[in-house]
């Protein structure tokens, strides 16, 4: 086999990895918080005046696009490789890569576009 | 088997293979997390656009959090965003060897940290979202 000399191998298992830790630590409080506690009437929701300013913060939103990107290519990197082995697809591994891949990209991307210009 | 034939043979795995053993069925259910992560940013980036579009448009999303089936999904979600932590955490001593004047730091120690960090990081945003 010639395997090509660089691969983007370790940097996407680092994308993946970073990513595993940041949702690892931040998306269960925000579900509960937000799909659970708030629906539910358990806490009260921020307001709009509040929830507004929160976002509005440039930290926010660096934080908001970071994490979406992150968990985005993490969740990719483990699609990929579920869908090649679970459903034994290894001959279009290429193009299931890709199209993870590619998908978390323009997620990102959108992301920044609701952060950036939709704010 | 010689030549041409032991290099296109190829063992057959049925497809439900990770449902004959009780490991290989936690192992996909820990790699299907990533669908709750996915449905994580979804409604992340929906409540940004509703608090970008206005007054309104967050009181709607509010009230379609309320519905069952979103409380239901989201229940779902957070379930499998938990099983995702805990098991991240189990993993990541084992990936990651941190060593301390040249002695490695034990596996408990790691995991003992990331636990700590879990609930600093979920009380803080608990404080920025809820208390203020």
């Amino acid at each position: 086999m010639n395997e090509p000399r660089t691969s983007a191998e370790p940097f996407l298992w680092l994308l993946f990895s970073a990513g595993g830790v940041v949702t690892a630590l931040v998306v269960p409080v925000l579900l509960f918080l937000f799909g659970i506690a708030f629906p539910l009437g358990w806490l009260d929701p921020p307001s709009y005046v509040e929830i507004h300013a929160l976002l509005h913060n440039p930290l926010t939103r660096l934080v908001v696009v970071g994490l979406c990107g992150l968990a985005l290519m993490h969740a990719a990197h483990r699609l990929r490789h579920t869908v090649r082995d679970g459903l034994q697809l290894q001959r279009h591994g290429d193009g299931i890569a890709i199209t993870c891949y590619g998908a978390a990209a323009l997620g990102t991307a959108f992301a920044a576009y609701v952060v950036l210009t939709r704010l | 088997m010689t030549g041409l034939e032991q290099r296109l043979y190829r063992q057959r795995v049925p497809l439900f293979w990770w449902l004959s053993r009780r490991s290989y069925f936690a192992f996909v259910v820990r790699e299907l997390t990533s669908l709750s992560v996915v449905w994580f940013v979804v409604y992340l980036l929906w409540l940004v656009w509703a608090v970008g579009t206005g007054r309104a448009a967050y009181q709607s999303f509010l009230d379609r959090s309320g519905q069952p089936w979103m409380v239901a999904i989201n229940v779902v979600a957070l379930a499998f965003a938990i099983y995702h932590t805990v098991t991240w955490f189990a993993v990541t001593p084992q990936a990651m060897v941190l060593k301390v004047r040249r002695r490695r730091v034990p596996g408990q120690a790691i995991a003992g940290a990331l636990y700590l960090a879990w609930f600093v990081v979920s009380a803080l945003l608990f404080w920025f979202v809820v208390i203020r």
